[in-house]
């Protein structure tokens, strides 16, 4: 039996970052909105408290705050000619459950994406020449998202001052400033607040890249520098380098989150109401195909109810968006055969990994003192900061020293060579802990016609409903790319001191089966033609345009940096439209 | 609510403790009092391995992390007994593992594949080595034999009632490092030993005013999450971010 409930405005299938962004946005426009959330209502005070959030097995090693394989996984295969398999625990990414999502367990990094990236086909052709970017990869997928760098600006600076970004500021309004990123899309105004400590590991690579003559800069960071109180009234707190930020939550108010910068504020809205453990199966359309009338969840106590509203808003994990419109049948699914259809199209990755660089046992690293985005970094070789015509690849990637902690289960690095376990593995274990380095390789995921996402024929979720295919594997552009870039970072760990340098890179064939990156994208791509795109410029679906997917899942190809500042300022951009324009006249905000 | 004293931290996770009370290492005599007598205190008992199981074990994981001259190992931190507890209980069971079928083997980036969970696996496992010639006399053999024994099982994919081998292994040396290095209060690292040896403070709130003095060698004992919740930080800058101030040792003039 399902419950039909009071019709709303707006619901939310999700409240985490986008969630709560559109809650927010939406009440204040004066519109009743329920969000729904599959996971438990949690805080800071008292969920997220020291001790226990300080506990190593259980939120990194267990992975406590992640979606519960046991309910709902992913299945994997690298090509569409193998059977794909569930992930039956998570490694490669891990997808946050509960209110706030993964913007809870995130580690604060907060970059702009770059001009260039908004615009990518038509840049490197314009660049480099069509042949070039074919001879790259015939089956490379890329294009353009249908919105500007300088049109979202705005939206990027609001979304900074809401989180209190600290950094140091490179590049404002086109004038270059020391001690900022010389690469830095050219910003309305300064951070909010100023770059946090520069640590110990961000001083030797410094060091290291000063002689080589590259650009180091302070790692924009939303765990913050100082005391901060953002637009909506919310007071944050200094970071304290605890070295507990990735994959926990903070106990110290001081790395920006749903909790910290929107939740008590949209919370207290007359016009808001949270449903939490409320598992939403499908949107439900009505007989046209294209309005959404609402949507159907399942509450904990396995109770079924229709939620009816006028707009709907997927707000999930990007790949678990892509899995909502599959299972609601909006939009065409794509097929990799013919290259028809949209939804799952497009699905793209990061390409991470870098070396470890091992140091003189006089030098006293310290990583346990950390923070989740404490790293110094240069930009030289991100994105297309650096001339690719000879390099026959396109993409780049940044490097820093971004250790987010020491913590010893998962990080005990022993120099190549070492035995994998017994006395030896030991006394090297001991002798390199506090006295090693590992830099980081982040970067360009280039989209591809072989990689999507669709639903698994044959392996379901604990509700019954197909679980979501994923078939990846990195382009050999990619790999071309970070192995360029690879190369280039062994020469910054000898610079910087290390006296073996174990080299880092990208290799194929890709595999779920060791931490890479949670930045997850595309499969719901934007763009200005609805036969290559799922939505349009302002994330409203082609086909159902009362339905809006926001989020990563918008993303086209997947750029240099961590994606989060990037999917707050289009959640912003989208909702002033929204708020402008479809609410005084509901219906496609784009006509083509 | 003052936090259990360090005292009856380690008197806790002691009377989970091995079954097999080993002479203590140089690092462990020179340890506070209250640590030796808790690990002397241990009773002999597992949860849920067997006691054949068991010796099996506690033999394996002392050639996986070895004591030497300097530090104990696996057997001084209580490996056994974290590996015994975390089978025992809801890991053991397959949490947060998808457990539907059908089930087929997958391509080594496709990652676990087996019906088993973590409990079924390592009885499978053990039973199965138990049926081996060199698995039935492994805890009576040489060191050298021992280590010959794990390397076979780490190579070999050989079948051990329906678990590769390497299968096996792998699962047993993540859960011993996991015992080795994670906080005590899931029953091993005991006394910290681990975190001493590498120079790892545990779960201390606030390095705020030591991050920038780079170089810097921390020189005070570490911290479990079982120790002391009252070591709160304040956000107030003029107020101390920890109780006891840090020994600071050295700094880097570079």
């Amino acid at each position: 039996m399902t419950t039909r409930l009071a019709p709303v405005d707006a619901v939310t299938i999700g409240v985490g970052l986008t969630g709560a962004m559109v809650g927010h946005e939406l009440t204040q426009a004066g519109l009743k909105v329920v969000g729904l959330e599959r996971g438990s209502a949690r805080f800071t005070v008292p969920d997220f408290q020291a001790p226990g959030i300080h506990d190593e097995l259980r939120f990194s090693i267990r992975k406590a705050m992640m979606q519960d394989n046991v309910r709902e996984a992913v299945t994997f295969r690298n090509t569409s000619d193998q059977v794909a398999l569930p992930i039956r625990r998570w490694e490669s990414f891990l997808p946050g459950t509960g209110l706030g999502g993964s913007f809870v367990h995130w580690n604060g990094q907060s970059f702009r994406f770059q001009v260039a990236d908004f615009i990518y086909r038509t840049h490197l052709i314009q660049r480099y020449g069509k042949k070039f970017l074919e001879a790259c990869g015939p089956e490379l997928s890329v294009q353009d998202w249908g919105v500007t760098y300088d049109e979202l600006e705005p939206y990027y600076d609001k979304f900074e001052y809401l989180l209190g970004v600290s950094g140091t500021a490179g590049n404002i309004k086109g004038k270059i400033l020391s001690g900022g990123n010389p690469f830095e899309a050219p910003r309305s105004r300064d951070y909010p607040n100023p770059a946090m400590k520069e640590t110990y590991f961000g001083a030797l690579f410094r060091r290291g890249v000063d002689k080589l003559g590259y650009h180091p800069y302070p790692q924009p960071s939303a765990n913050l520098s100082r005391p901060y109180t953002n637009p909506l009234g919310m007071k944050l707190e200094q970071c304290v380098f605890c070295g507990f930020c990735e994959r926990y939550a903070c106990e110290h108010f001081a790395k920006a989150s749903p909790q910290t910068t929107i939740l008590p504020v949209l919370l207290k809205s007359p016009n808001y109401e949270l449903r939490t453990n409320c598992q939403v199966l499908r949107i439900n359309l009505d007989n046209t195909g294209t309005r959404a009338t609402g949507v159907t969840y399942v509450d904990d106590a396995g109770r079924e109810f229709e939620q009816p509203a006028s707009m709907v808003y997927i707000t999930a994990f990007p790949i678990n968006n892509v899995r909502m419109l599959l299972l609601s049948g909006i939009g065409k699914p794509y097929d990799p055969r013919t290259g028809q259809g949209v939804v799952g199209r497009n699905y793209s990755y990061q390409t991470t990994g870098g070396p470890t660089v091992f140091l003189d046992e006089s030098i006293n690293v310290n990583a346990f003192m950390s923070s989740g985005a404490p790293g110094t970094m240069i930009d030289d070789f991100s994105g297309d900061n650096f001339d690719h015509s000879k390099l026959g690849f396109v993409g780049g990637q940044y490097v820093g020293s971004i250790m987010t902690g020491a913590r010893p289960i998962e990080f005990h690095p022993t120099p190549p060579g070492t035995p994998a376990w017994g006395s030896e593995w030991k006394r090297a274990v001991a002798r390199h802990y506090n006295h090693t380095i590992l830099l980081q390789q982040h970067g360009t995921s280039t989209s591809s016609r072989l990689n999507y996402l669709d639903l698994d024929p044959i392996y379901k979720d604990a509700w019954g409903l197909p679980l979501l295919r994923m078939t990846f594997d990195f382009p050999d552009n990619d790999i071309r790319m970070s192995q360029y870039i690879a190369d280039k970072v062994v020469e910054i760990g000898h610079a910087m001191g290390g006296k073996v340098v174990a080299r880092g890179g990208t290799r194929r064939p890709y595999a779920v089966t060791h931490y890479q990156s949670t930045h997850n994208a595309g499969g719901a791509v934007m763009g200005d033609d609805p036969s290559t795109s799922v939505v349009n410029r302002y994330l409203q679906c082609w086909d159902v345009p009362n339905v809006f997917s926001m989020g990563a899942s918008a993303f086209p190809q997947n750029g240099t940096y961590n994606y989060s500042m990037t999917i707050g300022a289009l959640t912003y951009w989208a909702l002033d439209a929204i708020k402008k324009h479809y609410l005084k006249s509901p219906g496609p905000m784009v006509h083509t | 609510m003052r936090a259990i004293s360090r005292r009856s931290l380690l008197k806790l996770t002691g009377a989970l403790g091995a079954t097999v009370a080993a002479p203590l290492s140089v690092a462990e005599r020179s340890a506070p009092q209250a640590v030796a007598t808790s690990a002397a205190d241990a009773p002999h008992r597992y949860s849920f391995f067997t006691p054949q199981e068991a010796a099996f074990i506690q033999a394996a994981v002392a050639r996986l992390i070895p004591r030497d001259g300097e530090w104990g190992g696996a057997i001084e931190a209580g490996v056994p007994n974290y590996i015994d507890l975390q089978l025992a209980g809801a890991w053991g069971a397959g949490e947060r593992l998808y457990r539907s079928g059908p089930w087929r083997p997958g391509t080594p980036g496709q990652g676990y594949q087996l019906p088993f969970t973590p409990a079924e696996l390592f009885k499978k496992a053990l039973a199965a080595i138990r049926t081996e010639p060199s698995g039935q006399a492994f805890e009576h053999a040489l060191p050298a034999q021992q280590d010959a024994f794990l390397k076979g099982l780490e190579q070999e994919m050989r079948d051990l009632g329906g678990v590769p081998s390497n299968v096996f292994f792998d699962h047993l040396w993540q859960l011993t490092q996991e015992g080795f290095f994670s906080d005590p209060v899931y029953g091993g690292n005991r006394d910290m030993l681990s975190w001493r040896m590498i120079g790892f403070p545990g779960a201390y709130a606030s390095y705020y005013d030591l991050v920038d003095q780079h170089g810097i060698k921390l020189d005070r004992p570490p911290m479990s999450l079982g120790e002391d919740a009252s070591q709160h930080i304040h956000h107030d800058p003029d107020i101390p971010a920890v109780l006891v101030a840090p020994r600071i040792v050295k700094g880097d003039s570079r």
